[in-house]
């Protein structure tokens, strides 16, 4: 009786604005719902579906092969599509579409929406659900999709009618897509989409919700009392995150940036926002941020936040972060402004019309006669004299950071190397450990999208199957997955993928035979008891494996040839897969790191041997 | 500046008006175990308008926690306007149903005791009295504290509803 009750529109079932859709004009299509599907995904321009048939999505996937207009990228497991899904969407800044089956397709889904959720990536995930009247009654590949993948999305919708598709697509594509971005789920009962029941497809044009009014631009009154700040500002830096690159800010922010000669640094999310090679760029700050960006956030006087959450590994010890500084805070999510420290000038709106009129009233203010209306460029350069200071002494990239003398292959040179050989050009994935760390601080990013990596969940496995996506929409461009012999086998099964559909990717497996960051975490604080983070000679030989799934395998474990044979594998890799596998310093540890518990943003250990 | 507990512990009531669909509800309530955020009490109903519905819900938390919740709430696709009660001149109201042994002596003065607090009784066996009483949560509370002498059965209470005073009004 209730569920009876549910599927009635008086019972709020369905959207009230759902019921004129059964005015059925004369010209209007009728479809069954899993037409509707592939041709809302159509009208939504989609390039490439991520996915993996089962019973539950049957229908759509027949509908899917009488539309061949939409491709499909069969992956080898579900987490592999989200991911692919979530790569395409960060290289390209267009929603990632997903279509998995019910219950085991569904959970396997969940580690990437959790992914992309945490980042703030645009994705449609379509999940297909048991009938409607088996709903609730534990039927075979059951699973409450809704339920549990409510707390990592942005919104969801359970389909009850067929009637809803297109409605309900396109406000998903919305949601998706506009504010601060995010994974929306569309659940959809097996009999919603069979061929038997044909309802009216209209799609919409537009989507407004009562409930939903992301902030277009930011409020005026606040961007001037933020530039009167910066103007005044003795010490200032720029602090940019992963919404400058979502919100498609950065050539805003480098104008900014540059026209104020303050410097910058990036958040794990947000390098390449900024060009990393730039003068201005003092590097990635946080735990493994570098010494000189630590230090300038810490004796900063104005911190300009824009696109960034003050993550824990962004500030160390909240009580101690940043002592001096008046914190600007640019943000899209009013939810993010004062969530773990308190910003005395918030500004929510989206990162690119807020930072242009930044630009704008600043020179606007600057043509005005007066001192107080110029930037205070003694004291800016007393500034940028101490953090030259602090790049002299102790900077990632001017200082001699790491052991080039060592017989040992240094992770850190080869992400050098990598981006030498690639001219700065690649685009490159990574997993999660030593090697991402590695490749974030080493590999200078110079352009927004480049850099695709899961920062907020930290997700292993995410290099290969996200670098699918990127290559799928960049097949003129070099795409390398830097991991470790640990991530990669978290979803190597995709190396089928690739040869399925032809994706060249560049594999570079930083291979020191420990899960590096975990050795490094009981090194320095477990007096080096290798807790379940050694594999005792267990590892696949990494060629063999490249080369049973039809690939090239190279391995490379004399640091004379090096050089050599990295240029070759990415000479091979513009036509085939090619699976690099170095063996480096097992011993190498990730430096700078902050110390924590207690320490503040320059608290930081230099090496195995310095600290600050 | 860090935004830490502040240490001033205060009752919120948050009146929110929302989709009236399926899956609101939870994604509300999940928020509030997701984000470790508690819930003292907790109603919802539809309103005049059968496309929303009113949650009405209280919390103990910092001025910092409060903000964050009502940020939170706002960002739900399914909520469409949000007010902090407390903020303002408000009215709340609680309803409970109490069932209390009453026979012999303690008959007349239950009765009375309910006089006194304008309860009603609702219903009536020989040896129960079954109780309804409106009004604040201290007034209940002081209800329940003046009866606690006597055998309560059993205790049915709402949660508080509110609504602000004068021309505040929560609507579309």
């Amino acid at each position: 009786m209730l569920k009876d009750q549910d599927k009635s529109p008086a019972s709020g079932g369905t959207h009230p604005s759902s019921t004129n859709l059964t005015e059925v004009n004369a010209d209007t299509e009728m479809l069954s719902g899993g037409d509707m599907v592939a041709r809302a995904l159509e009208e939504e321009g989609v390039e490439f579906i991520f996915g993996y048939p089962g019973g539950a999505v049957l229908h759509i996937y027949d509908a899917l092969h009488r539309h061949p207009k939409v491709p499909h990228i069969l992956v080898r497991h579900e987490q592999a599509a989200t991911h692919a899904a979530d790569g395409y969407a960060r290289s390209t800044g267009k929603t990632g579409v997903v279509l998995v089956t019910s219950g085991p397709g569904a959970t396997n889904a969940i580690t990437g929406i959790a992914t992309a959720y945490m980042d703030s990536i645009p994705m449609v995930v379509i999940s297909g659900q048991v009938q409607s009247h088996l709903i609730g009654e534990d039927a075979f590949q059951e699973t409450d999709m809704i339920g549990i993948s409510r707390p990592v999305v942005k919104h969801s919708f359970l389909v009850k009618r067929t009637e809803d598709i297109p409605r309900i697509i396109k406000t998903a594509f919305y949601l998706a897509g506009s504010g601060r971005p995010g994974p929306v789920v569309v659940d959809i009962p097996k009999d919603i989409t069979a061929p038997s029941y044909k309802a009216p497809f209209d799609y919409p044009a537009e989507i407004a919700l009562r409930s939903y009014t992301p902030a277009e631009k930011g409020h005026s009154g606040q961007i001037r009392k933020a530039v009167e700040l910066l103007l005044r500002a003795k010490k200032p830096i720029f602090y940019a995150g992963g919404g400058v690159i979502q919100g498609n800010a950065s050539a805003a922010l480098t104008a900014l940036v540059r026209h104020l000669n303050f410097p910058i640094t990036n958040t794990l999310m947000g390098l390449g926002a900024y060009p990393g090679s730039d003068r201005q760029f003092v590097g990635m700050l946080g735990m493994h941020g570098t010494y000189e960006a630590n230090n300038a956030m810490h004796e900063s006087d104005v911190i300009l936040a824009v696109g960034a959450r003050f993550d824990d590994r962004v500030t160390n010890t909240i009580s101690k972060f940043c002592p001096q500084a008046t914190i600007i805070h640019i943000d899209v999510d009013p939810a993010s402004i004062s969530k773990t420290v308190i910003s005395h000038l918030p500004i929510v709106g989206p990162a690119l019309p807020v930072l242009e009129e930044m630009l704008t009233q600043i020179k606007d203010i600057e043509a005005q006669p007066g001192i107080a209306n110029q930037v205070d460029t003694e004291a800016l350069d007393q500034w940028w004299k101490k953090i030259e200071g602090w790049r002299q002494t102790h900077g990632l990239y001017t200082a001699n950071r790491f052991d080039d003398t060592s017989e040992h292959i240094k992770p850190q040179e080869v992400v050098q190397l990598l981006h030498r050989l690639t001219e700065g050009k690649a685009f490159v994935t990574s997993d999660v450990g030593q090697h991402q760390m590695f490749a974030a601080q080493y590999y200078l990013f110079d352009y927004p999208r480049q850099w695709i990596n899961s920062g907020g969940l930290g997700t292993m496995g995410f290099g290969l199957p996200s670098a699918m996506g990127v290559k799928l929409a960049h097949p003129d461009s070099i795409v390398a997955c830097i991991t470790g012999e640990g991530s990669i086998q978290m979803c190597i099964q995709e190396l089928s993928t690739c040869k399925q559909y032809d994706l060249p990717i560049l594999i570079v497996n930083l291979n020191n035979g420990y899960l590096g960051m975990v050795k490094q975490w009981q090194d320095m604080q477990y007096e080096s008891r290798y807790s379940q983070s050694v594999y005792q000679d267990s590892l696949p030989d990494f060629v063999k494996l490249a080369e049973a799934y039809g690939h090239v395998g190279i391995k490379i474990t004399d640091k004379s040839q090096l050089h050599d044979q990295l240029q070759t594998a990415i000479e091979i890799s513009k036509d085939k897969v090619v699976f690099v596998d170095v063996y480096v310093d097992p011993h190498e540890h990730v430096y700078p790191m902050q110390i924590a518990p207690d320490g503040a943003m320059n608290d930081m250990y230099l090496s195995k041997t310095e600290r600050t | 500046m860090p935004a830490s507990d502040s240490n001033n512990i205060s009752r919120r009531i948050v009146s929110l008006l929302m989709e009236n669909s399926p899956g609101a509800l939870s994604r509300v309530i999940g928020l509030f175990s997701q984000r470790g955020y508690n819930i003292e009490t907790l109603t919802v109903a539809p309103t005049d308008d059968i496309s929303l519905s009113r949650l009405t819900l209280i919390t103990l938390c910092d001025d910092q926690t409060i903000e964050q919740i009502t940020k939170q709430l706002n960002k739900l696709i399914d909520v469409v306007k949000l007010v902090d009660l407390t903020e303002g001149e408000h009215i709340e109201r609680e309803l409970m149903l109490i069932k209390i042994r009453a026979s012999g002596e303690a008959r007349e003065e239950i009765k009375r005791t309910a006089d006194i607090f304008r309860a009603q009784i609702v219903d009536v066996t020989s040896s129960l009295y079954t109780i309804q009483l409106i009004g604040t949560q201290q007034k209940i509370d002081a209800f329940i504290e003046a009866v606690k002498d006597s055998n309560v059965i059993e205790v049915v209470r709402s949660g508080v509803s509110g609504i602000a005073r004068g021309e505040k009004v929560l609507s579309l």
